[in-house]
């Protein structure tokens, strides 16, 4: 090797050497790049000129404004987007990434900034009213989840409940509610459910909260979510931003925007304004 | 190759058979006693009217588009929901079996009537001149003679109905084609699970193949080098 050739290596090495602690001491002067799918409604869409919007870009901006943080966001196809963020190409993802184990171990997440629940629809005229509305029941804990279910599936018994194919909704039902009486049908698109409940077809129906607000926007005078939320478990945690594995001073930026604006209320107001309801957690 | 995988898919698909041959078990017989009256009402104009018309729609439009009239387009009217109908239309399974139904009557009374009209004229003049009664004709000679003429047409009917009882996993029940839809969206293995399921409809035809081809000797002995 030679002096030069020495020197330079020793120049890179301490470059790098200074550089790693420069970044974990402040934020500042780090560009932060984050991943979005830009074609997700409501939480994150794109206008005709390219601009982005929605529920999670009003998110992003606010934490980046209370934590001074430099950002940008890109948009990116949702099939590699994962992949994408453990290779480097940006810092985090911001696309309604539901929080589970088999992610856990290959990202890092924030704190989740929905509380990923899972309601039933009912109509109006159905005459149908679920115990417990309004109250939220946590599949992971018993004491919790136990006598929801076997509240609801009081009510439900005999009751045919639609549900789309390969969800964590139809897995719910399998599992808590098939084997007490409750007659479950799958349907292959979401859509279908709601068109069969619309019509008296089926007696419920069951969707993520963000779903049912989607459809209880142009609904909301026929139809109502009855019952308790359905959070945990086989329901998923939530969805949080994802960001490379490791990168704690990310996460911990992104982590006390959230709490900021959790503690505050302009989440639960952001959540508002775009679902119509709130879908995101009160406290940490 | 993974054999338990194999095992449990088909155990899955097969829990899905005892639907599917019900539907078209139903649908060919609810065809038929329908085929049998559009023919009978061939006898007047009127009748042949009716019968034409009611072929010329249901022969003339997909099966899909009919279920889906029967499932989704009828269900929006609100008086046929409050009608003493909405108990029988409200279940998935009657839309698919009144479509399944309707659809093969229109076919089979075509097949029927071709069966009639090869019936010779002679038969039913012999019949009536020995004194029986014109039920007793249609019982007796012109139906036998129809029916042979009719099967081979009929077993394809038959093999047609068996397969089109997979539409109705487009709303929302669990045939054979169904669970096997369900089970590609959980697993996106739909290359194993669409082979199995076409399986169980190919071992259904082979059997309905036979069955008819068996049918044919027993009625017309003479065609197949029977001693005379």
């Amino acid at each position: 090797m030679t002096k030069t050739a020495r020197a330079l290596v020793g120049a890179a090495l301490s470059a790098a050497l200074l550089a790693a602690p420069a970044a974990s001491a402040d934020m500042t002067g780090r560009t932060i790049v984050i991943a979005t799918e830009g074609a997700f409604p409501p939480s994150n869409m794109t206008r005709p000129n390219g601009e982005l919007y929605g529920f999670e870009i009003d998110l992003v901006n606010e934490i980046a404004k209370r934590e001074n943080l430099k950002i940008e966001l890109i948009s990116q196809a949702w099939d590699g987007m994962i992949q994408g963020l453990i290779d480097g190409k940006y810092d985090a993802i911001v696309d309604g990434v539901s929080i589970t184990g088999a992610r856990k171990e290959v990202v890092d997440f924030t704190h989740p900034y929905t509380t990923g629940g899972s309601t039933f629809v009912v109509m109006n005229s159905a005459g149908i009213d679920l115990p417990m509305n309004g109250t939220t029941a946590q599949l992971d804990d018993p004491v919790s989840i136990d006598p929801a279910v076997e509240a609801v599936a009081a009510v439900l018994d005999g009751k045919t409940v639609g549900v789309q194919q390969a969800t964590i909704q139809s897995a719910f039902l399998e599992e808590y509610l098939q084997d007490k009486g409750v007659k479950v049908r799958t349907y292959p698109n979401g859509s279908d459910v709601y068109q069969d409940l619309s019509i008296g077809r089926i007696d419920a129906g069951i969707a993520s909260l963000t779903n049912v607000a989607a459809f209880l926007e142009k609904n909301g005078d026929k139809a109502a979510a009855t019952g308790p939320t359905f959070i945990g478990g086989i329901m998923g945690a939530g969805s949080g931003l994802a960001v490379q594995k490791g990168d704690t001073e990310l996460q911990e930026a992104l982590n006390a925007g959230l709490e900021s604006i959790v503690a505050d209320g302009t989440l639960a107001e952001l959540s508002q304004k775009w679902f119509g309801l709130v879908v995101t957690p009160q406290q940490y | 190759m993974d054999v338990p995988y194999f095992a449990s898919l088909f155990r899955d698909l097969l829990s899905g058979l005892p639907l599917t041959l019900n539907l078209a078990f139903l649908a060919l017989l609810g065809g038929f006693v329908l085929a049998l009256l559009l023919n009978l009402a061939r006898t007047t104009r009127t009748g042949t009217a009716i019968a034409g018309t009611y072929v010329f729609f249901f022969r003339g439009t997909p099966l899909l588009v009919q279920l889906f009239m029967i499932y989704f387009g009828i269900a929006q009217f609100e008086f046929i929901r409050s009608s003493f109908l909405w108990p029988l239309l409200r279940e998935p399974y009657w839309c698919g079996l009144i479509a399944l139904m309707l659809n093969d009557a229109a076919y089979t009374s075509e097949i029927l009537r071709g069966g009639l009209r090869a019936v010779p004229r002679g038969t039913q003049e012999a019949a009536r001149v020995s004194g029986m009664s014109s039920l007793q004709i249609l019982r007796r000679v012109t139906l036998p003679i129809a029916v042979r003429q009719a099967l081979p047409a009929y077993s394809n009917e038959i093999i047609s109905m068996l397969k089109s009882t997979a539409l109705v996993s487009m709303i929302s029940l669990m045939d054979v084609t169904g669970i096997a839809r369900e089970a590609v969206a959980e697993t996106w293995r739909a290359v194993e699970i669409f082979l199995c399921a076409g399986l169980i409809y190919l071992v259904l035809s082979l059997i309905v193949t036979r069955a008819t081809s068996r049918a044919e000797r027993a009625l017309s002995p003479w065609q197949f080098g029977a001693r005379q």
